[in-house]
């Protein structure tokens, strides 16, 4: 069964886009072969210009490491670690940092998320949108090309939601970073740069 | 700088702290019980094997080989006589003890020799008379090949090295016939007999060899048997007794005598040490596979609970090796916890048991449980735990690495 069919998008650094439709369209699906968390059967995902689509399953991980982050509708925070290793948990990976960089860094994010006073807060010693801004957090820790967020703000209030919302656009824009999110909230879609609607593995 | 593997192996562990606490018990008890198993199995055997040596020599020379007409014929009348086995043929004793010895000279392995005339006496005591065996002995040769000299409980040996007619009896047969060193008693063979005087007691422990064994300066021994020149065997100590089955057949090559080996000598006692030790390694391997069945365990459930955060793992650059290694390191923080402890607890128990009063006395004498102190049983132990508890763990480690990350966020990971 083909979810997406004939499907082109391309992500430029700066903006925000917005997936929409209804479930089970095909956004997701997109999304995570985005990220390369799935592998097309047919097709190609350029990433900063290199074909990423056809490598193997290293080089497509050590390319999620580099180029993109991700943030899930469920938080996926790992509870049994504070917000400040949450946060350096991507960097530890890449090791291109200096461990005391790391923390300078892990810092610093967190203190643009609001969580400056948090930051040796365990996971389960967070409420819900501070756990989602700890994601932003650690998705921007490696300073990725692109962020890809799934329903960011749909496990949220609309206080959160906003919240989130305005945090990760703003980080992404002065970061020069591409942003896609898919939705289902009108309200965040029509706040992004660009809304694309999909419909049965399309954009409609 | 800790890696971030064994920083996030190390919080997986930790957090699951009843399942970790099974799986660290297991292990330790597991390496524990190998060590104690192993110090109490192998101290009786080692101690057997020390006592064995210690009266009878590594190897010892016996009859020659007689392999064609004209040696039968050589070998003459007197007390010689022909025996048949495995197809070879034997003349009784060593004519010529002294070219044997001259010959053994070439061999390294060889600490000592001494040549033993034996043969049945009578000994008689102002109490009773009893069955024995004389051995005829060089005492300076003979304490290089056995453990004499520490094996005299009352009186000296230095009496029997300066006393001719002196004699050392055995603790068992000097009990039966109420003899103290100093008291004489005849000894009676073909005969003659002779009287003589107890020089000194000794016991080996070996109780067949306490009850017999009288040791005699061996004029004394050749006079009372009537037997002026040659030797029953010659006794050989080994400066490596584990090499005595390979020197055994090079000697017997070269000397065309049968020359036995002790674990030859011994093997029905050998085999029954064997045995045991074949019966408590089942144990301790049952509760090496309880050990790494426990960690298998654990590992499962901290996969089937950490599916999420292997996704977030994966999804932030973590590759499919660094999965395993975490669940791997989880295996080895339990593997040297648990190896450290469980070597710890092996050394208390087997100083504790060493402790525990046992009196035995038959093959050897001892009035406490025998244990051996031996760094290879603490290897043993934590290499066989580390092999069972790795093996199990490679399957959970390896299910986890499985694992696609988009099939766990959309939840329809299997």
């Amino acid at each position: 069964m083909h979810v997406l069919k004939g499907v082109s998008f391309e992500a430029r650094r700066g903006q925000v886009y917005a997936i929409v439709g209804p479930s089970g369209c095909g956004k997701s699906t997109l999304l995570y072969l985005l990220g390369l968390l799935d592998r097309p059967d047919g097709g190609e995902i350029e990433i900063n210009g290199r074909l990423m689509s056809n490598h193997d399953d290293v080089a497509r991980t050590a390319a999620r490491g580099e180029h993109i982050g991700f943030v899930f509708q469920f938080h996926f925070l790992m509870l049994e670690f504070t917000a400040l290793e949450n946060v350096m948990m991507p960097m530890r990976k890449l090791n291109r940092l200096a461990p005391a960089a790391m923390r300078e860094r892990a810092h610093a994010l967190l203190d643009s998320v609001g969580l400056g006073a948090k930051t040796h807060r365990l996971g389960t010693q967070l409420s819900g949108g501070e756990q989602q801004r700890v994601a932003i957090a650690r998705a921007l820790a490696n300073q990725p090309t692109i962020l890809l967020a799934d329903e960011p703000t749909g496990n949220l209030d609309v206080r959160n939601s906003n919240l989130v919302f305005d945090l990760l656009t703003r980080l992404a824009k002065e970061n020069g970073q591409a942003v896609v999110l898919v939705t289902h909230n009108p309200e965040i879609a029509q706040r992004c740069d660009v809304t694309r609607p999909m419909r049965d593995g399309l954009f409609v | 700088m800790i890696s971030p593997n064994l920083r996030i192996a190390f919080r997986f562990l930790t957090a699951k702290k009843r399942a970790m606490v099974m799986s660290l018990a297991c292990t330790i008890l597991g390496v524990g019980l190998f060590i104690v198993t192993q110090a109490t199995t192998s101290g009786f055997e080692r101690f057997f094997t020390k006592t064995i040596l210690g009266i009878n020599g590594a190897i010892r020379i016996e009859d020659k080989i007689q392999d064609t007409m004209r040696s039968m014929s050589a070998a003459g009348g007197g007390d010689s006589h022909f025996a048949r086995r495995d197809g070879v043929k034997y003349i009784e004793g060593i004519e010529e003890p002294q070219a044997l010895i001259e010959a053994l000279r070439d061999f390294p392995n060889i600490r000592g020799v001494s040549a033993v005339v034996r043969g049945g006496v009578q000994v008689t005591s102002a109490f009773k008379t009893e069955d024995a065996q004389v051995f005829g002995i060089k005492l300076e040769d003979h304490v290089r090949v056995s453990d004499l000299a520490e094996q005299i409980t009352s009186g000296q040996l230095e009496d029997f090295r300066q006393t001719p007619t002196g004699a050392l009896v055995g603790r068992v047969l000097a009990d039966r016939l109420q003899l103290s060193v100093g008291d004489s008693f005849v000894l009676s063979s073909r005969g003659s007999s002779r009287r003589l005087r107890v020089a000194a007691v000794y016991e080996t422990g070996y109780r067949e060899v306490d009850k017999t064994n009288v040791y005699l300066h061996q004029a004394e021994a050749r006079s009372l048997l009537k037997r002026p020149s040659g030797a029953t065997f010659l006794q050989i100590g080994l400066d490596d007794p584990d090499r005595a089955p390979a020197d055994a057949i090079r000697m017997e090559q070269v000397l065309r005598h049968s020359v036995k080996p002790w674990q030859e000598r011994e093997k029905t006692w050998l085999a029954v040490f064997r045995a045991l030790r074949i019966s408590t390694m089942i144990t301790v391997s049952v509760f090496t596979l309880i050990a790494s069945l426990a960690m298998f365990n654990t590992l499962a459930m901290i996969v089937l609970e950490k599916t999420k955060d292997i996704a977030i793992l994966r999804s932030m650059g973590y590759e499919r090796r660094d999965v395993t290694r975490i669940f791997l390191w989880q295996a080895g923080i339990v593997l040297a916890v648990g190896a450290g402890a469980g070597a710890v607890l092996g050394a208390t128990v087997t100083w504790l048991v060493s402790q525990v009063p046992l009196p035995v006395n038959g093959i050897f004498k001892t009035d406490r449980f025998i244990v051996t102190w031996d760094a290879y049983h603490y290897v043993g132990a934590i290499l066989t735990a580390v092999v069972m508890v790795m093996i199990a763990s490679l399957i959970p480690a390896r299910r986890a690495a499985r694992l696609e990350p988009g099939d766990i966020v959309r939840g329809t990971a299997q």
